[in-house]
């Protein structure tokens, strides 16, 4: 795997010269264990930013423990000069804080893999000859340094100097990264800050670990990139998007958004309300929506089940709405730190009645940003709800991508234009255009939007034959919306053995596991859903090419051993070629997972 | 924002706000809350197409499909959140919300609670008639406790809720109560809820012809019943004023709502405080003025340069 340094680079105990030598890596993975999230979040963040900045690939992948404050914390950051797609299987770098990081993660550790520990608080195993032993008095190196009680907070720092110097990254840069977060906070915590960073650099591991690793230069862009986690590029993807209302009620892992939207959206003029459960809060939005804007409202898997009665009537009235859904583990409050792509019937078929609904998935964190411009061009163009479902991994992770051009940003603009006498909102030859309260309607017919069932001009009845026409309706328009959809890239060649069908955040372990599956030989390809309900036409042409289709999700395979998209493909597609791999364990998906599956299918 | 109008607005009459004919049942007391609505409008001349009626399910919340306004008729008891929606982001449009004791006191009654705090910019009625009346008689949370429904043959047995204090403590800053056989009372309440800034509330006694015939008779004096009147003050210094009710009072509104069935009319409670609408407006001016008026291009690139 090309996380795994080649053999000669490898580090291991018997050469353990005394001359320092440095090797060129082009990627390592580092699992830093502690106890407080914020602390390690911090050093995990800060390295992120500046392999952000470096030209380097970098992924993060972070646990929250579920106790409130503190509890057991990973945040694993793999950095690579090329393309990085996961943030890998397993660690080259181990570093643990206590005891129990040690016990816990030593074998996510490769072979051959560095465990650098604090000798303040951990007694390894020293005898396990599968990996190198680093000891580093961190605690009172830290205390020694700064004085007083060595805080997480101090001792993260610490380590971020010591991995600095031993990855020889750009100091400089890092500095000045780390002077730029602390710029609000009180200048004694800065200088705190800098004292621990400069004991971990100058932190001499000669004695006795005598390596020191060079990344190779990068391949990415350096300029202009940003550096941030699929729930803030989501943020600023719904700004971007022309939203400028919204309303939600707290629930891990949304609430970022909200707390960012609530913060942000005045400066763009905009209102984010903080309602008093799910109900309201989408009923607020689609008070926004009526009244003419382009909003918002989101929510996790148990609140957006709260929130199905209001988006079936969204459907039915034919109102624009973005609805994001974060999702982690279920059923119920399930797994709430955890990640899972069990919502994607619920977010389809969740509601009464049958309400065609859009539902779209973005790919990675850069993808978070442009998955809500695409919610916020459906919404407005078909007049409709959808969905994004993104989730836990996506929500925390961070990565580095080049900087969204700004020029087409749009300001939305509220249509007051005047209606005449024809005004039909639900015309059977045309898309829906509300006129918001405030139009004027020359006619002085005023309309009222409603959840029965209407005619075109939106005046209830129940004619059985109105009510299918109007069924009917609802449910072109989607399909209209389908036939405007390009079909998803083939990652690999256009036939082959097995294709690989994925959505959501599997994207990166999915692609990688294609690079690796076509290095031994396999031919393997892979397309990737953004669109899945509906899904564009034409994916039975790309499967026609393969002898074997497996779909990969993180969902249980259910009742009758298909995951939930694989079921929707096999409805759509009546092929028994569709297979489906699937796992529920709250983690992403391993590359050597998908080689297992791929390699499993062929029986 | 709103493109040039094409000819003189019309004058707002009860013609030109007549929609369908009410489907209402025969005498139901929703038709004069109707009519009364239509009075107020006309004498104070909202522009036409400034006025948006909003309901949620229920004999009364039908009542968008009635006037000839903007409207929406939406889901069952999630009419206030809609409505704070409306308002919040069109300060310019009128918001009405007309709703049932079901829809108001049960199955919405969390969101009159929140919405009476924040305080938005609307006017809520609600028309109680003791009972659902569109699921056809049972049992609602204002039913007197022995009201015999279909859910409850034997007699209600659960408390009823108190609207009046239910609105009191939940911080709704205009509060009455009227009834619908009172035309002239439920017109100056209406009138005075929606001059009101804030969130104003007129719980309205509302006859079900068909499922809890004569519930208010005993306060209509056309039916031998006593229709009480709460005084308020007149800020005049004499004796009498000293007896009448002080409408910023909450603890007097709150002992007002205790008094014993059919109780009083008019003016619970009445204080002005900022509104929701206000309170954000301030939000965003302030932060507007920190970011110098910035537009959302090189507010999206500054926070852009953050993340390098
Ligand atoms: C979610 C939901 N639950 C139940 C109903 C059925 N329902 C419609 S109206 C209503 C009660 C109506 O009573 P009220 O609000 O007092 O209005 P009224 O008909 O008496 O004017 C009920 C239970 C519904 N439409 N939606
Ligand atoms: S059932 Fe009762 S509340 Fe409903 S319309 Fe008839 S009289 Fe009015
Ligand atoms: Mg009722």
């Amino acid at each position: 795997m090309s996380s795994t340094p080649t053999a000669e680079q490898k580090p291991s105990s018997s050469d353990q010269a005394t001359t320092e030598r440095t090797e060129d890596i082009n990627n390592a993975v580092i699992r830093l264990a502690g106890n407080s999230q914020k602390g390690i979040q911090t050093i995990g963040g800060l390295l992120a930013k500046l392999a952000g900045r470096s030209a380097q690939e970098v992924m993060t992948y972070m646990t929250i423990p579920s106790t409130i404050s503190g509890g057991a914390s990973i945040f694993q950051v793999r950095i690579g000069s090329g393309e990085v797609l996961t943030p890998g299987d397993e660690a080259d770098f181990l570093v643990a804080f206590y005891q129990d990081s040690y016990e816990n993660h030593i074998n996510n550790l490769r072979e051959g893999g560095v465990c650098l520990y604090d000798n303040d608080h951990v007694e390894p195993d020293l005898t396990d000859k599968r990996f190198i032993f680093v000891g580093v008095p961190m605690t009172s190196t830290t205390i020694e340094a700064i004085g007083g009680s060595a805080r997480d907070r101090g001792k993260n720092i610490f380590v971020l100097g010591l991995i600095t110097n031993l990855f020889d990254l750009q100091r400089d840069k890092l500095v000045h990264i780390i002077e730029t977060q602390f710029k609000n906070k009180h200048e004694s915590v800065l200088r705190n800050a800098m004292l621990a960073f400069d004991a971990g650099y100058a932190y001499q591991l000669g004695d006795i670990f005598n390596r020191s690793y060079e990344f190779e230069p990068g391949k990415a862009q350096s300029d202009g990139r940003i550096t941030t986690d699929g729930n803030t590029a989501l943020t600023y993807g719904l700004l971007a998007a022309g939203v400028r209302y919204g309303a939600g009620y707290p629930i891990t892992p949304w609430s970022s958004i909200m707390e960012q939207l609530r913060s942000e959206l005045p400066k763009y003029g905009g209102i984010f309300v903080q309602s008093e459960d799910e109900l309201a809060a989408v009923s607020t939005a689609i008070g926004f929506a009526y009244s003419g804007h382009l909003a918002i409202t989101g929510s996790s898997g148990p609140g957006l089940s709260l929130k199905m009665e209001a988006m079936g009537y969204a459907s039915m009235a034919e109102l624009p709405l973005i609805v994001i859904n974060v999702q982690r583990g279920g059923p119920s409050t399930g797994l709430p730190t955890s990640v899972e792509q069990s919502d994607l019937m619920q977010a389809i078929y969740g509601s009464h009645g049958d309400t065609p609904r859009v539902v779209i998935a973005p790919k990675d964190v850069e993808d978070c940003y442009y998955i809500a411009i695409e919610a916020g061009r459906i919404a407005r163009e078909f007049s409709t709800p959808v969905v994004v479902l993104t989730d836990q991994a996506l929500s925390s992770r961070i990565e580095a991508f080049p900087e969204p051009d700004v020029s087409g940003v749009i300001s939305p603009e509220l249509d007051l234009e005047p209606r005449g006498e024809d005004f039909k909102p639900y015309p059977f030859d045309a898309e829906t255009k509300h006129a918001p309260p405030g139009t004027r309607m020359t006619g002085n017919k005023y309309p009222v939007v409603t959840g029965l069932e209407h005619d075109e001009w939106g005046h209830p009845t129940s004619s059985p034959e109105i009510h299918q026409k109007m069924t009917d309706r609802r449910r072109e328009k989607h399909k209209r919306m389908a036939a405007s959809l390009p079909l998803p890239e083939i990652h690999g060649e256009k036939e082959g053995e097995i294709l690989l069908i994925g959505w959501g955040s599997t994207w990166g372990p999915i692609r990688e596991a294609v690079n690796v599956a076509r290095e031994s030989g396999h031919a393997v390809s892979a397309i990737h859903l953004r669109h899945i309900h509906p899904m564009p036409d034409g994916i039975d042409g790309i499967m026609d090419a393969f002898k074997r289709v497996l779909v990969i999700e993180m969902n249980d395979e259910g009742m009758y051993g298909y995951g939930q998209l694989a079921t929707l493909l096999r409805a759509r597609y009546a092929d028994d070629k569709i297979k489906s791999l699937t796992k529920c364990d709250g983690l992403n998906f391993q590359i050597r997972q998908i080689i297992a599956g791929i390699e499993n299918s062929s029986d | 924002m709103s493109t040039a109008a094409p000819a003189e607005p019309e004058k707002l009459t009860k013609k030109s706000l007549l929609s369908d004919h009410p489907t209402w049942c025969p005498a139901c007391g929703d038709f004069a809350v109707l009519a009364a609505f239509f009075k107020v409008l006309e004498k104070l001349q909202i522009p036409h197409e400034k006025i948006c009626t909003l309901a949620g399910i229920g004999c009364a919340s039908r009542f968008p499909y009635f006037v000839n306004s903007h409207g929406l008729h939406f889901i069952h008891g999630r009419v206030l959140p809609l409505a704070m929606g409306v308002s919040l982001s069109r300060p310019d449009v009128h918001v009405f919300a007309f709703g049932g004791d079901g829809d108001g006191f049960s199955i919405g009654g969390n969101h009159l609670e929140h919405c009476a705090r924040k305080n938005p910019n609307l006017t809520y009625v609600i028309m109680d008639n003791f009972v659902y009346g569109l699921t056809k008689k049972q049992t609602s949370p204002t039913s007197p406790i022995g009201f015999q429904s279909k859910t409850d043959p034997g007699g209600a047995i659960d408390r009823p809720v108190n609207p009046m204090k239910k609105l009191v403590s939940s911080g709704a800053s205009f509060i009455a109560r009227t009834h619908a056989a009172q035309v002239k009372h439920m017109m100056e309440m209406f009138e005075r809820a929606i001059k009101h800034p804030g969130f104003s509330v007129v719980e309205v006694l509302s006859e079900c012809v068909i499922f809890y015939k004569g519930a208010f008779d005993n306060a209509n004096p056309r039916k031998g019943g006593e229709f009480e009147l709460i005084e308020e003050k007149s800020w005049d210094n004499s004796p009498e004023d000293d007896e009448r009710h002080d409408v910023t009072n909450e603890a007097d509104a709150y002992a007002i709502a205790d008094i014993q069935y059919p109780g009083k009319f008019g003016v619970f409670y009445q204080n002005e405080r900022p509104s929701k609408n206000t309170l954000e407006q301030q939000l965003i001016d302030a932060s507007q003025e920190k970011t110098a008026g910035a537009d959302a291009r090189e507010l999206l690139k500054n926070r852009f340069a953050l993340m390098k």
